[in-house]
This record gives structure tokens, sequence and C-alpha cells, in this order.
């Protein structure tokens, strides 16, 4: 009796601790079935006019909070998105040469997350110091909308009219059409309106009521038009390929005739590519000829401006030379990389599928897939995170090696300009050498300005850089012998 | 108190579809719902008619096959539970080499001409090195 007493006791307990183990993990199956059932509901209605991305957040709250953790400061060796992140021209001094008289030259700082786009253009001092056309609202401001209430419901002619207004003023018309928000609590189909200007969001993506990827830039939808229309050859883009092999009788249309695997890279190239913004023309996409460094050049050099003159945009403070400003052209160089060709998405790499309990959905963080390997990468490259980063390394440290190199030859070019222009050369001597110019810092731009550091395709990126170095040294043999004449 | 046990336990085993883990069905290792996609892709894709999950991914003896159910077995629940894999997930050196073995079984006579030597060492090249989306697509 006294012995047994003890054993019942510890028979007890372990059993209760049994059945307390057994418990928890009944609930844990439990949870576990239960985030395979809904994966999402719809609360609230969204239209095209709710450029507010809040409300979206109610139905979508998954996605919309990657979207809102694009706020956070995140750096990647060559990039980084700190509060007011570093002034590339400070650590760069090249580019304050290469960009002299150019409103580059006193404010170009690294870039942002998304949530950040429209309040670092209200801050920059490109716009608080320079004039600027109502046309950078296409991508930093949730605005089509806005386009559709100007131009009487067509698209296009809003886009126009708002292209042509300051900077300033588009920005008003902006917050003025503000945001229909649904009413909390209210029917499905009441909605309010909230004045205020946001920057790109749900909407400029997503049909409001499939959620299907859908362009919306005027921008793109010509450029792209006008690509297919070319024939250059974009074997990446089969949508476009096959459009082509048609009858033609109606444009491309990406949202008709892409595919959805191309969609999760066009909605990217609404906003990461090359551009002219204004203001002497329309903002346009330079890609009637292709996509390539030399095919947009081809472009820009055979257009014309409304007085006649030849397409540039801005004159260099040192030699004088009419030369051209590269914007940020993700989509082009992507379109000539090892990933487009093996039909990667933009978003497969910055926007990668992720699981949350049971829901498998694209990460909204939109960011640099070195943030990210595992997502990012590994579903295609099994091999370990710090083999796939070394491997990056490599491509950006050459490309960025390269890039010195083209900037030292830059450098010295425009050095021996300025010394032909002090000895009395003309800018008839020079037309030649400014050409070289032109083409140099064309090149030199084109890989500075897009952001990956080459990954997006190595091989294309060092074939720019080696031209843009054999044209800046023969612009600085040409000076050099135009100054002894 | 130890019939309350059982009891639980029984149900606990129930509710966790515990009898499916004995049984050849690929709808078993969608139970915890980490597969989907390799199901859903395995349903579309050329060996759905031909192989299962099981037929590729565990070996054909009956010793080594509930070697490689119990060891899966545990990874698997000890993952689920804790929530504690590396995602997306990645196939481990031993499963491979069973995997790899399960291609030789129905394809050997067809290529022991390109087959030299191992095919399951570290450094082996393997068949769904090339052949990756032979049995299912989406990996991650």
């Amino acid at each position: 009796m006294k012995r047994g007493v003890p054993v019942l006791i510890g028979a007890g307990l372990a059993c209760a601790l049994f059945v307390v183990l057994i418990t928890a993990l009944l609930t844990n199956i439990f949870e576990r079935k239960q985030e395979a059932k809904n994966p999402y509901v719809r609360l609230v209605e969204v239209s095209e006019d709710t450029v507010d991305s809040a409300p979206w957040g109610t139905n979508w709250s998954r996605e919309y909070d990657g979207y809102r953790r694009t706020v956070d400061a995140t750096r990647t060796r060559f990039g980084g998105s700190e509060a007011l992140p570093d002034e590339k021209i400070e650590r760069d001094p090249w580019l304050k040469r290469m960009f002299a008289g150019y409103a580059f030259a006193i404010d170009y700082r690294d870039r942002r997350g998304h949530a950040y786009m429209l309040s670092d253009q209200e801050m920059t001092k490109r716009v608080l110091e320079r004039p600027q056309p109502g046309s950078c609202l296409h991508c930093h401001a949730s605005v089509i909308p806005t386009y559709r209430r100007l131009g009487g419901g067509d698209l296009f002619r809003g886009f126009e009219a708002l292209g042509k207004m300051s900077y300033q003023d588009a920005h008003a018309e902006v917050a003025k059409t503000g945001s229909a928000n649904p009413v909390a609590g209210g029917p499905a189909t009441r909605f309010e309106h909230a004045e205020g200007a946001h920057p790109l969001g749900c909407v400029d993506c997503h049909d409001p009521k499939s959620m299907e990827l859908r362009v919306t830039r005027p921008g793109f939808l010509r450029g792209i038009r006008a690509l297919a229309a070319s024939d250059a050859p974009v074997p990446h883009l089969e949508s476009v390929e096959r459009w082509r092999q048609g009858s033609r009788a109606t444009a491309y249309d990406p949202n008709t005739d892409g595919t959805r695997q191309e969609m999760r890279s066009f909605v990217c190239g609404q906003c990461h590519v090359e551009y002219y913004c204004g203001p002497k023309a329309t903002l346009f996409f330079p890609w009637g000829n292709g996509l390539k460094v030399e095919e947009i050049e081809k472009t820009y050099d055979a257009y014309r401006f409304e007085d006649g003159h030849r397409f540039f945009d801005w004159k260099h403070a040192d030699t004088g030379a009419e030369v051209l400003k590269a914007q940020h052209p993700e989509f082009e160089m992507w379109s000539q990389g090892i990933h487009a060709r093996s039909g990667v998405a933009c978003a497969d790499c910055h926007m990668p599928y992720k699981r949350e309990g049971a829901v498998k959905i694209s990460d909204h963080w939109v960011r640099s897939p070195m943030l990210n390997v595992a997502r990012a990468c590994q579903p295609c490259h099994p091999y370990a995170e710090t083999e796939i980063a070394a491997r990056v390394d490599v491509i950006q440290k050459r490309t960025h090696a390269l890039m010195e190199r083209a900037a030292g030859a830059m450098t010295d070019m425009l050095d021996a300009i300025a010394a032909a222009k002090a000895a009395g050369a003309s800018d008839a001597q020079l037309a030649d050498v400014h050409e070289l110019q032109r083409q140099a810092q064309w090149r030199l731009d084109f890989v500075a300005a897009e952001n990956s550091m080459g990954f997006h395709a190595p091989a294309e990126a060092a074939r720019i850089l080696a031209e843009s170095i054999d044209d800046s040294r023969r612009a600085q043999l040409a000076a050099a012998s135009a100054s002894r004449r | 108190m130890l019939g309350a046990a059982l009891g639980l336990g029984a149900y606990t085993f129930h509710y966790a579809e515990g009898l499916s883990y004995f049984s050849t069905d690929p709808r078993a290792c969608k139970n915890c719902h980490i597969m989907n996609d390799q199901y859903a892709s395995w349903t579309k894709g050329p060996h759905h008619a031909a192989a299962g999950c099981v037929d590729c991914h565990l070996p054909h003896d009956f010793f080594a096959k509930y070697l490689a159910k119990a060891e899966n077995g545990y990874h698997h629940s000890k993952g689920f539970t804790l929530q504690d894999f590396h995602e997306p997930i990645l196939i481990k050196p031993r499963n491979a080499a069973i995997l790899q073995e399960s291609c030789l079984r129905c394809h050997g006579e067809f290529v022991h001409d390109i087959v030299r030597g191992s095919t399951t060492a570290e450094d082996a090249v393997r068949c769904v090195h090339c052949h990756r989306s032979a049995g299912h697509g989406a990996r991650g």
C-alpha cells in the first residue's frame, strides 16, 4: 500500500503529461487543417477609382502587408533604401561630371521601395529646384483615374493633357481626383470620395473585379505596340512573335495578347524602362526599333522634336555636346538576359511565391532577390544560398570594375574635349567628337542607371561597357588631335 | 485515466488520418498541404499514368521502404508541427539517391549505355538534373 501510492501518482502524472502532449498535437493538426480552407474573403468592394491601397488591404491583407513592407530600409552591395538614401553622386563623383548641366547633377540618390515613390519625388531637388513636367506622375502616382477624368473617359487624351502641365499643377489634379473608397460598414456598392494623391498601388496592376494582372500605363501600351510592329527579334516575348505571324488587323495589346507569365513582367515594364518624360514631347518609350541599347539609340537619333531639332536630353555643360540620359532600363536589360530567355518573369525573383499557412501568395514586398535568396533563387537553383549569393557577387563585381574603367575613360574624354575647346576648337570641328561623346555616355549610363549591376544580362552589360570605353577613348584621341591643329 | 489517454490518442491518430500513411495513395502525401503544388503538377504530368509518389520516392523492397517511410515520416511530422523547415523544400541526399534508383528501375535498360558506374554518388549526374519536370513541376 505504501509503495503503491507513489507509483500510482507517478503513473497518473505520466498519463496526464501524455494527454497534454496529445491534446497539443491535436490542436496543432486542427490549426494546420484550418489553414487550408479559405485563401481570402472579399470583405469590401474596390473599384477602378480606388487608388488608395488600404481598402484593398482589407480583402487581400497578406499581399497588402507585403506591399507596406516596401517602406523598410534594405541594403545590398550596390543599392540601398535608407531614409533619404546615399547620394549616388557623392559616392561616385564621375556621375557629377557626366551629368554636368543636367538636373541629375544636383540630386541623384539610391532607390527606395514602392511605397516611397511619390513622397521621394515630391522631395527631390530635381523637382523642387527645376521645373518638371506632369508626365513624371505617369509612374510615381496612381494616376489612371485622373487621366480618365481629364480626357473625358479617354485614357490617352488625359495622358497627353496631364503631361503638358507643370509637375505642381498635375500633382494638384491627381490629389483632386483622390480615391473612391468603400464605406466601412456600408453596403458593398457605396463609395466615398477621399482627396489626396497616392503612390502606385494595387489598382495599377490588378483588375479590381478579377484581380487579374493588367497593364494600365499609356506609355507602355504605346511602347509595346511600337515594338510589336517593328521587326526586332524578341524571342523572350512569345505573344509578340505570335502576333507578328497573324494578320496584324488589330494592334498588339498586352492585356489581350500577352500570356499570364508575360504579364508578370509587363506590369513591371510599365515603369522600369527607358523613356523620354518631357517636356519637349509627350512621354514615350523608345522601342520602335527594338529594346537593345543601339536600337533605342537609333530611335532617339531618328526622332525630331517639334522644332525639327534632333532628339537630346541635355547639352553637356563642359563640352556643349547634345547628350542622352538613360533612365532605368531594367526591362530592356532583362530582355537580353538568360532569365528572360528561359521564361523567368520579373515577379519570379522580385516577388517570389511564398507560403503563409496553406496559402501560396506572391510576395508583394518587392525587393532585391539577394535579400530573399531561398525564395527567389532556390526553387530553380537547388544549391546552397551562399553559393548562389557568391555567383551573383562575382557577376556584379566584374560589372562594377568594368563600369569604373568606363567611367575613367569618360572622365578623360571630357577633360580632352574641354581642353580642345579651350585651345580654340570650334563646335563644327568637334562635331564628330561630340557624336562619340553622346554614344559613350549613353552606353555607360545605360549600365550605371540600370538597377542590377549587370546581373539582368551580364554579357550584354559587358558588351555595352566595352563599346562605351572604345567610344570614350576614340573621342579622347580625336579631341587631342583637334586641339593640336 | 489510461483509457482517456488511449481514447484521445486514438482519436488524434484518426483525425490526423494516420492510417492513410500506410497506403500508397498520392493524396496522403498532401494531407499537410505543403505538397499541394507537387501533387497538382503531378496530376497534369506525364508520370501521372505510370507512377505515384511512392513509386519514385520510396525503395521497393520491404525493409528499405519502411525504414525510408519512418525516417521521412519523422522529419515531415517534426517539421510540419514545429514549422521549422527550410523553404523551398529541398530533397535530401539519401532521398535523392532513392529517386535516382527509381528512375533506373523502369528506364535502366533504355539508358544503360549512358549510365556509367555509380549514379547516386554525390557528384554523379542524375536523371532529374535535366528531366526535372518529369515527375512534377513545382519544387518551391
